[in-house]
């Protein structure tokens, strides 16, 4: 869990454009290792950017397919209602590759939607005139690294040199995204991670009686940010809290929704900045939770919404550090979000640079 | 002062579904441990539940035929907490959303007829099950039983006393396996029920502070806890104590209730719609099919077989309460054998014979067809009715029809007059004794003549004809 792999029970990634930095997280080692060269292609699993914020901070292609898109059988669940496997890939046309084995109806997942899978390769070098391409301005406010900020524009401007059209929008309720999610993902995995309680598999810490051997192997076998969110969740769901936490934070998770829906009304994707800041440094906000939770507020409200999102390579900081381009489309088209990222990949050769590793 | 008692019932049952909940297991009952459990329902990291169709059907019957209002759109919920045989540590259940509402069963006490109003039914998982038996420091867990469907039925407080909450049970008991949704098996723990009782001053409107008994698996101990736990709850009452809210175990070796827990300890179970599992759309369409499917129910049946086929009311009620065997009754009577006839039989030597097996109406061996053939027969006067009973009895075992067996057997009733008299001649000459003493004044001596003559021809001669030749002979 979280954004950095700080808190993996093996010790932390290093990123590898500069290894005194984090890759992101939670997938920050698959999205270290298809950077590095290690693999052709890594799965992720992105619960509020966990695939496309390490996508970016490793400066390869990171994607999210729509809630539903991919069967979720077999992922060790964190917060059932916005976990979703996706490929992390050198270039978009992997990406597609993988989805297509990846995508389609699972029997075994309830939650897995019965709806058509296309050959995703299909629309890869399909031009992108025409297409309307919102810009939410809640995107680049306060906060907002001017780097990153100054390279999303640039690939939104180039994006129009391309033929789409580029239209200003609004989603009015992304400010509270994070304190939602933040509900929801925790409560889910305070239940979630119910099952490792010492009794069937896994660690189990010897206690006098059972209450005791319950607390033992919970307060060994978790790391804090697991033990932190636990307990964020069990007070959320708590009788007298429910309503003003968890059932508050769904209200917001509908108007979330709502926000793109009418977004999609008039234009085909979103662009935004995948992370407000290139990668970190490793131990930079191991000790402010609060501010480590904010480097996912680029990528929170695509998972609330259970829509897709790419972050495709969008240049270098001067330090050079990769930062991405996020580009996020209706339920169940992630062809045109594959077919723009094509497009803007294919015009410039990020995608082609490779990190020195010193 | 007079107090009254105030029961509200929470019935768990255990729906016959092949499959558990949410996953393909068996639901066998009595199996070697952690025989029938898989990845879902052990709880494995990264499995996922798909939801059973048939248990969400049968939690729909099961409302349709307790008068419930079935819910448009339901869901589940986890209920969380942490035992050993809750291996996922939240049971996946129904909270905001049952799938059935306000509903209510009659019952009868003392021919007096009450309503017990139904708050709620839904449909949960079942757990596991801990085994202390037999270890030492240690226990065990077996997971046949996690997951297998199981029915909360919650009522409304409306029960004033034990008499009335086992007739609720007893009725809800033959609804549940007329409509064939549970076995009601108390003993085996197929049906089970927990009780809310408290006391109050007659006439007053607030409720008493309660208590929650669980552990009642009879009939009987039903009875016998409620009793013990109102004496216990009036006495404390009358001897100024307060009332603690707590749950309360029968223990039936000793014949009390005894404290488990106060609602201080009670748990928080954190009640969240579960993420896993989609939205249950009830369609009308579907609820109309299940509706139409269950017919006509035991009350209903009982009514009709009393007003329509002048069914005494001991036989209405056994008829109607079985499912499998009010349906064996129609069939005779589709099938034109004669009502209170068929009743006698069904009630009587098909019942005994069923019963020397220990078998269920279901498993009767007999057709229809048998017995209509074979009331045929008497009706004919092929057979007599003493006979018959020797050939029912030779059907069951045999399972040929009635007209075989008696031929087979040859059992035909002799109704030749030529033939009888010969016999009767025979008998009044051996017995002069017997024949003077009848001429004088003794009676009761035909029927010695009429058993000779029966005893001759095996039972088979009409009895009819014996005694008309006997009369004639004699008088």
């Amino acid at each position: 869990m979280g954004s950095s792999t700080e808190n993996s029970a093996f010790g932390e990634t290093r990123n590898p454009w500069d290894v005194s930095r984090v890759p992101g997280g939670s997938s920050g080692g698959s999205a270290a290792a298809v950077a590095a060269d290690e693999c052709l292609a890594a799965l992720g699993s992105d619960t509020g950017g966990s695939i496309r914020q390490p996508a970016a901070f490793c400066g390869v292609v990171g994607l999210k397919p729509t809630y539903g898109r991919v069967s979720r059988y077999g992922l060790v669940a964190f917060a059932s209602s916005l976990d979703q496997i996706g490929p992390l890939t050198k270039n978009v046309g992997d990406a597609a590759l993988l989805l297509n084995v990846i995508a389609g109806h699972d029997p075994c997942d309830s939650t897995s939607a019965d709806v058509a899978v296309p050959d995703f390769t299909g629309v890869l070098g399909q031009d992108i005139r025409g297409l309307t391409i919102g810009v939410p301005r809640e995107y680049f406010a306060e906060g907002i690294d001017g780097e990153v900020e100054a390279l999303v524009q640039a690939a939104v401007r180039q994006l129009e040199s391309l033929g789409a059209r580029p239209v200003e929008i609004s989603l009015p309720h992304t400010g509270y995204a994070v304190a939602a999610y933040y509900i929801l993902a925790t409560s889910e995995a305070s239940s979630n991670l119910a099952r490792y309680d010492g009794v069937k598999y896994g660690l189990r810490v010897p206690g006098q009686d059972l209450l005791d051997m319950y607390m033992k192997t919970r307060e060994q076998g978790f790391g804090a940010e697991v033990k932190r969110r636990i307990i964020l969740g069990t007070y959320s769901l708590s009788s007298g809290y429910y309503d003003a936490y968890y059932r508050k934070a769904q209200q917001v998770r509908t108007l979330i929704m709502r926000d793109f829906e009418e977004a999609f009304q008039s234009v085909d994707v979103i662009a935004t900045p995948t992370s407000p800041t290139p990668a970190f440094r490793i131990g930079e906000k191991v000790t402010d939770p609060l501010q480590m939770y904010l480097t996912d507020i680029c990528t929170i409200s695509v998972n609330l919404a259970g829509v897709p999102a790419i972050s495709v390579p969008c240049g270098f900081t001067a330090a050079g550090l990769p930062v991405g381009l996020q580009i996020i489309g209706r339920h169940f088209d992630e062809e045109t979000v594959l077919r723009i990222a094509h497009a803007y990949e294919q015009a410039n050769d990020w995608y082609r640079r490779k990190p020195l590793l010193k | 002062m007079d107090y009254e008692a105030v029961i509200g019932l929470e019935i768990h049952a255990q729906l016959l579904t092949d499959t558990k909940m949410f996953c393909g297991c068996s639901t066998k009952f009595g199996s070697e441990p952690n025989t029938q459990t898989c990845p879902v329902c052990m709880g494995l990291p990264g499995v996922l539940p798909v939801m059973n169709r048939k248990a969400v059907e049968y939690v729909i019957r099961t409302g349709a035929a307790m008068n419930c209002e079935i819910a448009g759109r339901s869901r589940f919920a986890r209920k969380n907490y942490f035992y050993p045989d809750l291996p996922k540590g939240y049971q996946i259940s129904q909270y905001e959303l049952p799938l059935c509402n306000r509903g209510h069963i009659d019952i009868s006490v003392d021919g007096v007829t009450k309503r017990i109003g139904l708050t709620r039914i839904h449909l949960e998982e079942d757990a596991g099950k801990n085994i202390h038996e037999g270890t030492r420091n240690e226990s065990f867990v077996d997971l046949n039983r996690a997951g297998v469907p199981l029915m909360e039925i919650v009522t409304e407080p409306d029960i004033r006393n034990p008499r009335e909450a086992v007739e609720f049970m007893k009725k809800l008991r033959t609804i549940v396996r007329f409509i064939g949704v549970c076995d009601g098996n108390m003993e085996q723990g197929s049906l089970r029920c927990d009780a809310n009782v408290s006391v109050r001053p007659a006439g007053q409107d607030e409720f008493g502070v309660k208590t929650e008994i669980k552990n009642m698996n009879s009939f009987r101990f039903v009875e016998k806890a409620l009793e013990y736990e109102i004496r216990r709850q009036l006495r404390a009452l009358k001897e100024g104590e307060r009332i603690i809210q707590e749950t309360r175990l029968w223990n039936a070796d000793r014949g009390v209730t005894e404290s488990m827990r106060s609602k201080e300890e009670a748990h928080d179970y954190r009640y969240f719609p579960d993420p896993d599992l989609m939205p249950i759309e009830v369609g009308a369409l579907w609820t109309e099919q299940i509706r139409a499917d269950i017919g006509e129910l035991p009350d209903a049946k009982k009514a009709r077989y009393s007003a329509e086929l002048k069914l005494p009311e001991q036989d209405a009620d056994a008829l109607s309460s079985d499912r499998y065997a009010s349906a064996w009754f129609e069939e005779v009577l589709a099938l034109g054998g004669e009502p209170k006839a068929a009743a006698n039989w069904i009630r009587g030597d098909l019942a005994r014979l069923l019963n020397e097996e220990n078998r269920e109406f279901a498993q009767c061996p007999l057709t229809p067809c048998h017995l209509v053939d074979m009331l045929g027969l008497v009706d004919r006067g092929t057979i007599s009715g003493k006979i018959a009973k020797t050939v029912f009895e030779e059907m069951y075992r045999s399972g040929k029809d009635a007209g075989t067996v008696v031929k087979e057997k040859g059992l035909v009733q002799m109704s030749d007059e030529a033939g009888i008299a010969k016999i009767v001649d025979a008998v009044l000459a051996r017995s002069p004794g017997e024949v003077e003493r009848y001429r004088a004044g003794d009676a009761k001596l035909m029927g010695f003549f009429v058993g000779q003559v029966m005893k001759e021809t095996k039972g088979k001669a009409n009895p009819k004809i014996v005694n008309e030749l006997l009369k004639k002979k004699l008088d």
